[in-house]
């Protein structure tokens, strides 16, 4: 019987010739990341169970990227990265994207910014491989081919020590995408369609493979997009398989040598859905849950305070391109956030040109607040002083993956989930707005 | 040995995700440091809806509800394991849900701060904050003393014993799985 993406990376992690959804199995571990929110926890569990002179199992295979709580007078927040740096350098960390000059982050050549992005923009995401994150977005990398999940302190802690970790074998859910993609959907929309007809708990315990025609379409920022929300559906992971569009992303990045793996066509699913995407149109998930899905036309009447465009799932250059589109030669009616996710990106908007102009001048002449540094920011709130955090039960669209009460700070606050499209839309009116009324 | 654990349930219902068990804010604070591992616990749960009451009194750190009764999905969200813990440490013992979120299951086995029960009926619906409640660990019951019912849980299997232990490393050590 044939074996799917997921199965084949874990048979071969776990060395065996064949695993089944259920089974559990140790797998050895390619790249452990974590960052300044678990990581000082997770370094506490490695030196409490394996010793306080204890060496890490692999120094090159652990990441570690401060990126949530960096830009806060928080000092708790500020020892926490602190705590990564010790360590780091205790340990002979190889990839550590360190910041100390937190007045000015463009002083610190190594800092990156949000984990997940600065993980793929670095190379540290590769077909055929095993990811674990303290972090549940960490299912983003799945984009690549590879199988990446998000776990605890505990857990992390134990594959600090061992570079091993016991899972059980994920039964796949396939979606296959067909169609020709519209030009006003993104992949965010694709997403929020997914998660509204399963539900936020409707992959639990499971991967979810994404394949079809409009997927090999969808550019690498793109399957991001898509691979980052599994978690929202309750997902163990998801996947994409690589092709040559994941193998140039790669190989521009990094020298290290992979092998990429495949869904066998004999391969079992637990269950098999296919869409045709060019019926589809653009979605928002209204609050309080990400499978709360409207049509964004029928949110017209939905006034709105504010517009967040940011964090791993929709803060990445192409995320702005997008909403450069149509926020260009208009101006917005609320206050809009823009936080890139990482440093690169933050540079792409002021290099990258859409008709013309940078996007940074675009985003300026529509009146949008100045790009912030690059961090998860208000994506999950954070400290009270967090930039662009939600403080007062505002209603707010934004391109961030999650909207639980109180996700972006207040907890009365509304969240109406959506792809840059539609929150650059929104922007324009001040109300949830469906992007085809700016795109002719 | 048998094994009850009694006391007033707190009631929620479905999808409780880990922003309103602990929210993001708190996050600050290290679990593996005892004195932050205390004030983590004395968080826990006040990212719920106003709707739901108090879980911790005010002025007090501890919770006065070691048991908790959900719906569908619950500690869904963030892989946080700040989730189990903040619970773990207020003085939760037991939730019985419907079901749960995969990483948070796992990260209360992986701490042993708190058992993750499974009801078979919704009991979110049946029960009400304030009752007083008996969880049979050999039967595999739960008894609503308020109401004089009995209901079947679904059996914890081995997820029990590596709680009982004090989690994953405990458990591989008094098994005889790691050495040290």
């Amino acid at each position: 019987m044939g074996m799917t993406l997921t199965e084949k990376i874990l048979a071969k992690a776990s060395r065996r010739s064949v695993v089944q959804p259920g089974e559990n199995i140790w797998v050895d571990v390619d790249v452990l990341m974590t960052h300044d929110v678990c990581g000082p926890g997770t370094i506490g569990v490695f030196k409490r169970e394996f010793g306080a002179d204890a060496k890490v199992w692999d120094s090159e295979k652990i990441v570690l990227i401060p990126d949530h709580y960096i830009f806060t007078a928080d000092e708790r927040a500020n020892r926490n990265v602190d705590i990564l740096r010790d360590f780091a350098k205790e340990q002979g960390i190889k990839y550590f994207y360190d910041i100390s000059d937190r007045a000015d982050f463009k002083a610190n050549p190594d800092y990156k910014g949000v984990c997940h992005i600065a993980l793929a923009q670095e190379g540290h995401t590769r077909p055929g491989e095993v990811l674990f994150g303290t972090d549940s977005h960490t299912c983003n990398a799945g984009a690549f081919g590879q199988f990446a999940t998000g776990i605890g302190n505990t857990d992390a802690g134990f594959i600090m020590g061992t570079g091993k970790l016991l899972i059980k074998v994920p039964a796949t859910m396939r979606f296959v995408l067909n169609g020709e993609m519209p030009d006003y959907l993104l992949a965010k929309d694709l997403i929020l369609q997914i998660i509204g007809d399963i539900s936020v708990a409707g992959a639990t315990y499971r991967t979810m493979e994404f394949a079809g025609e409009t997927i090999q379409n969808l550019t690498m920022e793109e399957r991001m997009t898509l691979c980052n929300m599994a978690i929202e559906a309750g997902g163990k992971n998801g996947t994409i398989a690589a092709d040559q569009t994941t193998f140039d992303y790669v190989q521009a990045r990094t020298n290290k040598p992979f092998e990429a793996v495949y869904t066998d066509p004999d391969a079992q699913f637990y269950s098999d859905r296919a869409y045709d995407v060019s019926q589809l149109e653009p979605v928002v998930a209204q609050p309080h849950s990400p499978d709360n899905r409207a049509l964004a036309r029928e949110c017209r009447d939905v006034k709105i305070d504010r517009v967040y465009i940011g964090s791993c799932t929709g803060g990445k250059t192409e995320d702005f391109i997008h909403a450069a589109r149509i926020l260009k030669g208009h101006n917005v009616k609320v206050p809009t956030y823009l936080v890139p996710a990482t440093q690169k990106v933050y540079e792409d908007l002021f290099t990258q040109k859409y008709e013309g102009q940078t996007l940074s001048e675009i985003f300026l002449a529509s009146g949008c607040i100045e790009p912030a540094a690059p961090s998860c920011a208000a994506c999950l709130g954070g400290p009270k002083d967090t930039f662009g955090r939600m403080n007062t039960p505002e209603v707010c669209v934004s391109t961030t993956n999650r909207n639980f009460p109180g996700r972006m700070g207040e907890k009365t606050a509304q969240i109406y989930l959506a792809s840059p499209y539609t929150a650059a839309a929104s922007a324009l009116t001040g109300y949830v707005t469906d992007p085809r009324e700016f795109l002719s | 040995m048998s094994k009850v654990i009694r006391g007033v349930v707190f009631v929620v219902d479905d999808n409780i995700d880990t922003d309103q068990i602990i929210p993001a804010e708190y996050l600050t604070l290290v679990p593996s440091k005892p004195d932050e591992y205390e004030k983590l616990g004395s968080y826990a749960m006040v990212g719920l809806p106003d709707r739901y009451g108090k879980f911790i009194a005010a002025g007090e750190i501890k919770t006065s509800y070691p048991i908790i009764i959900a719906g569908e999905n619950f500690g869904c969200g963030s892989s946080r394991e700040h989730a189990p813990i903040a619970l773990g440490a207020c003085g939760v013992k037991v939730v019985v849900a419907q079901s749960y979120a995969r990483i948070f299951f796992r990260n209360c086995a992986a701490t042993g701060e708190l058992y993750p029960w499974e009801s078979i009926e919704r009991l979110c619906e049946e029960f009400e904050t304030g009752q007083e409640v008996s969880v049979d660990f050999d039967r595999n019951q739960i008894i609503n003393h308020t109401l004089g019912k009995v209901y079947d849980l679904k059996p914890i299997g081995e997820v029990g014993p590596v709680i009982d232990a004090g989690g994953i490393f405990a458990y591989a050590r008094q098994t005889g799985m790691i050495s040290r």
